[in-house]
């Protein structure tokens, strides 16, 4: 008997709490599962991209001597930084480099985006051709490069030449290497962009044009009102994105097209901050020139996101 | 390429009847003549320059540098000696291996990612993005220096491991699945939910066979990304028996830079897996990046 009230006492309450149980559980194992499926990549980027990123500021203030020595030097590494006309003849270069190189890489993408656009007999061969240097590594685009800009046997020069006019050292010039590295950057990265506008042109209802040509309205008058403010999502991505490249990019090429010459004229700021640290092992005084760097890129990411009002269409004005 | 370039005359011919539209067309068809220039001009920029590259790589020592496009005298003693003076196939094979490895991993860890933040539900989930898509403004090249440091502190450095497991982690991938994710159909989860089918399980069978068009896409495209990687394989390796195509051709260039018979044609050895991984899935490629501008 008592053991029948036992099994009874148990044995009511349990649908019940099985119930509850239950319920509890299925929103709790959506959130263990979900824990699951991030931790992979949550715990891969925390150690590979967000540790070392904390890592730099604090590496900023110490000095790294040899392999493994660390002294504290407080803001040490910050005042040489100040201090060193190396380093910000490196900025100014990476500043005309970044000035250059993303108004006219923003202008012929979008340009060729708009060609392409044109719905041209033997349209999927040109996007083909003006996309094709993009696939190839910035190792073998910088050989072929230096192989075309040679001074004496140079595609570049002998065309020059053979059209009357006198050949110029592209890569050996100080006031034409960081040109020729912008140009053969352009080269590369215009299709890329050019796919991407490309594609925020598509998205642009044909109905728009039909009815400004309806209307009367001309190409230029079309591109301004229509093209343009409908395509500010697309221009706000590719000018951070390609601002960001900027700032922080170009080391592969510069590697092999000039390696930081002639007369450090294309020693671009991550180029001499590379230099600094694994030509020289001064880990510390790298982190910090890489600290200021970061500063630098997230205030122009900030700059153009104000600039831009984040790419949003706006109906205000 | 020939439905795309059909439809033109097509509707051309549809015109006619109407005569102001026939004017239009026309117009536009003039019009068209410099555009066509252009374009044609801005593709021979583009290709030219990779063709002299692929052509010279076929010369002699003597003719590489003689101006023309096809070679006089057609050699593959370049490509020969390439192959025999470094252990060039073991350089292709490293790139081949660790590519392969990077691109089947971070699929799998950014689909898996991907599918928690834009389907399921828990507190802290756009937190959770945020903190992910934040660290895409942290390039590569910044962190270079203490990723150096945190792989050598990991004894990571000079190893496979080493040149795989940092390459993996990248927001992009993550935000572009995301995207692709937040539009399917929520239909079919649940109900496979009710019949009792745990979350790993309608990830498995449900969720990643029908993403197969865009992780297909992004196979291609993360495979070019590592096999065209650089500067973390020259920061992180010494040992020769570890190196990476790109560096192999690198160092030959520094070893050879007058010959450029030979470095052209380790150049193009290096260039055309994905030259014709670009014929191949050229659509793939396109799709992937067009994805990626639209939010």
């Amino acid at each position: 008997m008592t053991t029948s009230t036992t099994t009874r006492a148990v044995a009511v309450p349990r649908p019940a709490a099985k119930g509850r149980r239950r319920r509890l559980s299925r929103k709790h194992r959506e959130w263990v599962a979900a824990g699951l499926f991030l931790a992979p990549d949550a715990i891969g980027l925390l150690i590979f991209v967000a540790l070392p990123m904390v890592l730099s500021i604090l590496l900023s203030f110490y000095q790294v001597s040899g392999f493994g020595s660390y002294t504290w030097v407080g803001l040490g590494n910050y005042e040489r930084m100040m201090h060193d006309p190396l380093f910000w003849d490196s900025m100014r270069i990476t500043g005309i480099y970044v000035l250059v190189l993303v108004p006219v890489l923003f202008c012929v993408s979008l340009g060729l985006g708009l060609l392409i656009k044109q719905r041209l007999p033997g349209l999927a061969a040109y996007r083909t051709a003006l996309f094709l240097p993009y696939v190839i590594s910035l190792v073998v685009v910088g050989q072929l490069w230096k192989f075309m800009l040679d001074d004496q046997t140079g595609l570049v020069n002998r065309t020059l030449r053979a059209a009357g006019f006198e050949g110029r050292s592209w890569l050996g010039d100080p006031d034409l290497a960081l040109g020729s590295v912008i140009a053969v950057t352009v080269w590369v990265m215009m299709g890329y962009y050019m796919i991407i506008f490309l594609a925020g042109l598509q998205d642009i209802p044909k109905e728009y044009y039909e009815a400004a040509r309806i209307d009367g309205a001309g190409p230029w008058t079309s591109f301004r009102r229509i093209t343009w403010p409908l395509l500010r999502p697309t221009s706000f991505f590719v000018l951070l994105m390609s601002t960001v490249a900027a700032l922080t990019g170009g080391l592969d090429l510069v590697f092999v097209l000039t390696n930081g010459g002639p007369a450090n004229g294309t020693s671009l700021a991550i180029f001499y901050i590379y230099q600094q640290a694994f030509g020289f092992g001064e880990f510390g005084y790298a982190a910090a020139m890489g600290s200021f760097l970061v500063l630098i890129m997230v205030a122009f990411s900030a700059l153009i996101f104000a600039l831009t009002r984040g790419g949003r269409f706006d109906h205000d004005d | 390429m020939t439905t795309e370039a059909t439809p033109t005359p097509g509707t051309g011919a549809r015109r006619t009847p109407l005569s102001p539209a026939r004017r239009r067309g026309s117009a536009t068809a003039r019009g068209r003549l410099p555009l066509t220039v252009l374009a044609i001009i801005a593709s021979l920029i583009s290709v030219f320059p990779v063709l002299w590259m692929v052509t010279s790589a076929f010369k002699t020592r003597d003719t590489v540098t003689d101006g023309r496009l096809i070679p006089q005298k057609f050699t593959f003693d370049n490509f020969v000696y390439v192959f025999s003076e470094v252990p060039f196939a073991r350089y292709l094979w490293n790139s081949f291996f660790i590519s392969a490895v990077i691109t089947i991993v971070a699929l799998l860890f950014h689909s898996m990612a991907a599918y928690a933040l834009a389907r399921l539900r828990f507190p802290g989930r756009e937190t959770a993005f945020m903190l992910i898509f934040s660290t895409l403004l942290i390039t590569a090249p910044v962190v270079l220096i203490p990723l150096f440091l945190v792989a050598r502190q990991l004894h990571l450095l000079d190893s496979y491991a080493g040149l795989i497991i940092p390459a993996i982690f990248n927001a992009f991938g993550i935000f572009l699945l995301r995207q692709f994710y937040l539009s399917f159909p929520r239909a079919l989860e649940e109900a496979a939910i009710m019949d009792g089918c745990g979350h790993w399980r309608v990830y498995w069978n449900i969720v990643l066979p029908m993403s197969r068009p865009i992780l297909s896409a992004l196979t291609v495209f993360f495979f070019l990304a590592n096999w065209n990687a650089f500067v973390w394989p020259l920061v992180a390796t010494t040992d020769p028996d570890l190196t990476v195509v790109q560096l192999g051709i690198s160092s030959f260039q520094q070893q050879y830079g007058s010959n450029w018979n030979y470095v052209l044609a380790a150049a193009t050895v290096a260039a055309l897996p994905m030259l014709a991984l670009f014929f191949a899935f050229q659509r793939q490629i396109v799709e992937s990046i067009k994805t990626s501008g639209i939010k």
